[in-house]
């Protein structure tokens, strides 16, 4: 094993921001639970509110429009279960529309969410993307019905990075009087989000992409948007999410957020710098390739690419073995037998989905990391496609 | 990822696999086989070259367009059969492969079932060029399940990709959904199957 690391798995999660790592050891001591009246309570609902406040401010929200989750997916379940929900005590008895739209390159969290309200009676419809993974515009003009109830589309793709044009998708899914919820958790952080500018109903976004702590995740819902909670049995986060509070999440959270306000434009340069030069060394070292995801409407630190002939997995492993961390969407790497779904969607040939590899850059990520990886991933390549069935060039 | 990789044995295979074929033109093999196709994400292909006197097979090269875990058990392989009598050969089974590599996770089993594949298909093709047909086994698919038209070779599949109990086999397969009645049948062949690749687990 090589001793170097070079982490270049970023959209699966970050480390910690050193900010962030001296706010969590600093809120160690504070063990009271928020929803207690005595000073110990207190202080950590303060704690809580304060936090609540500049995430809110992060993403142009109001603190009450925030509902903190366990995690990015429980926040998107979360929102998905509202249109399934028959229960006449809630807010979400007042939906006459139940109908669920997505996209077929969501995260699975949103995918295996609209399957469990399709067993539960809920019709629901997945919208196509094009070759480049954004969504088909005049199709959804199409399909939005009066009997939608729900647009779903993430903000960016987590495989590709491509990001979808937000703010028209929103307007349109709202001239059909649906609503409108974005999975932003691989943007917000990234790119600027405003919710009032995008105009959505519904965002969801984690801690743990933007160097924050895991296990930590929140909803934004917007000011008169009804809401049925998924996590039933408390009066916490107004009602609408039960169980108590994740203080030092919730702390360590907003201070990945603080840090992201004063460092994301000067990272998403350095980023996008990087990632150029990442590119143009895989495109002059290593022939019989192809970039998967938007040239330009993209994550600033995510590259995927494939390369002919090979298999993914095996490619990670060797990489791994040099210190270097990525990613796949080969079937053999998540245990079943189907490559990345977002590939397919995108019309890639099943050859070309298990073939590829994504890197997503981060803050520490250096020239020099981009340059040893380009290097072993020229040697990498080479020895795979030597012994495969499936490359014959020379 | 788990951590099988980083057994010595599966690691040092990985990073340095044995007979790898690098100049297939060149290559006099005696028999060839290829097992697999790229869009289900991997390929194997075996060439041998036969002691025609002593029915042993003294080289055993492949090539794969395959995972960690096959190049690995591959290149195990390739080294085991090196000496064998095609008749012992012949009946290797990825267990036998997993276990000269000290065991594999279940989930990685799958990968490495293409390499035996490969290896009598090669067989089989030596045989067919030498006029010994009457050595091939059928590896035909037998029909079980009537209704859906599943084979005996599906539910191996499934077994492989992780099927232990009858409902997780109709699932996958759809067997059995229909009339129903080949489901004493099944049962036995999952048996089978469950014990072929996964005896020694239990």
């Amino acid at each position: 094993m090589s001793d170097r690391t070079v982490y270049l798995d970023h959209n699966a999660t970050t480390p910690l921001h050193p900010e962030v790592k001296k706010a969590l050891s600093e809120a160690f001591e504070m063990y009271g639970n928020p929803s207690s009246l005595h000073r110990l309570g207190r202080e950590a609902r303060a704690k809580i509110e304060v936090a609540r406040q500049d995430i809110a401010a992060f993403i142009n929200a109001k603190p009450e429009e925030i509902i903190f989750t366990g995690s990015g997916s429980e926040a998107n379940n979360t929102v998905l279960s509202i249109f399934s929900c028959s229960s006449k005590s809630h807010e979400c008895s007042c939906f006459s529309r139940k109908d669920v739209m997505t996209t077929t390159i969501e995260h699975p969290c949103v995918l295996e969410s609209s399957k469990c309200l399709r067993d539960k009676g809920t019709c629901v419809s997945t919208l196509r993307v094009d070759k480049d993974g954004k969504l088909d515009l005049d199709n959804l003009g199409h399909v939005i019905s009066d009997k939608t109830g729900l647009v779903s589309v993430m903000t960016a793709n987590n495989e590709i990075g491509t990001i979808q044009d937000i703010k028209t998708i929103a307007k349109m899914v709202h001239a059909k009087d649906a609503l409108f919820h974005t999975d932003a958790v691989q943007a917000v952080g990234k790119i600027p989000i405003d919710v009032r500018e995008l105009d959505v109903d519904f965002l969801t976004f984690s801690g743990h992409k933007i160097y924050g702590p895991k296990g930590v995740g929140a909803i934004y819902v917007k000011k008169g948007v009804p809401f049925c909670p998924y996590i039933h049995g408390g009066h916490q986060e107004r009602g609408r999410r039960a169980g108590t509070e994740n203080t030092l999440g919730i702390i360590g959270f907003a201070k990945a957020v603080e840090m992201r306000k004063s460092e994301m434009l000067t990272e998403t340069k350095k980023l996008l710098q990087l990632k150029a030069r990442l590119k143009a060394g895989i495109e002059k070292n290593i022939p019989d390739i192809k970039f998967n995801g938007h040239p330009t409407d993209c994550l600033p630190g995510t590259l995927n690419v494939s390369f002919e002939g090979t298999e993914g997995e095996a490619i990670l492993l060797y990489l791994d073995m040099e210190g270097i961390a990525v990613s796949t969407g080969s079937a053999c790497a998540s245990g079943s037998l189907d490559p990345s779904h977002v590939l397919l969607a995108i019309g890639l040939a099943a050859e070309f989905a298990h073939s590829s590899i994504r890197m997503s850059l981060g803050r520490d990520n250096t020239e020099k990391d981009v340059d040893y990886t380009v290097a072993k991933m020229a040697q990498v390549v080479k020895r795979v496609r030597s012994i495969s069935t499936a490359y014959s060039k020379k | 990822m788990s951590d099988w990789l980083y057994t010595d044995k599966v690691k040092d295979h990985f990073m340095n696999p044995r007979n790898v074929l690098t100049d297939e033109k060149s290559y006099p093999a005696d028999g060839k086989g290829i097992v697999g196709n790229i869009k289900c994400g991997d390929q194997m292909m075996v060439v041998i070259k036969v002691d025609k006197e002593k029915q042993i097979l003294t080289d055993c090269k492949w090539k794969t367009y395959g995972c960690a875990s096959a190049i690995a058990s591959t290149s195990v392989m390739s080294e085991m059969v090196k000496g064998m009598s095609i008749e012992q050969a012949y009946h290797l089974t990825p267990k036998d492969v997993a276990k000269e590599l000290g065991g594999l996770p279940e989930h990685k089993i799958h990968c490495s079932v293409l390499g035996d594949k490969a290896l009598r298909a090669a067989i089989n093709d030596y045989y067919r060029k030498n006029g010994m047909e009457d050595k091939i086994t059928k590896e035909e698919a037998r029909i079980v399940c009537q209704c859906m038209n599943v084979t005996d070779h599906e539910i191996e599949e499934a077994v492989l990709e992780g099927a232990r109990s009858y409902l997780s086999l109709q699932e996958k397969t759809k067997i059995g959904t229909v009339c129903g009645q080949c489901k004493e049948e099944t049962l036995r062949l999952m048996d089978v199957y469950i014990g072929r690749h996964f005896g020694d687990r239990k």
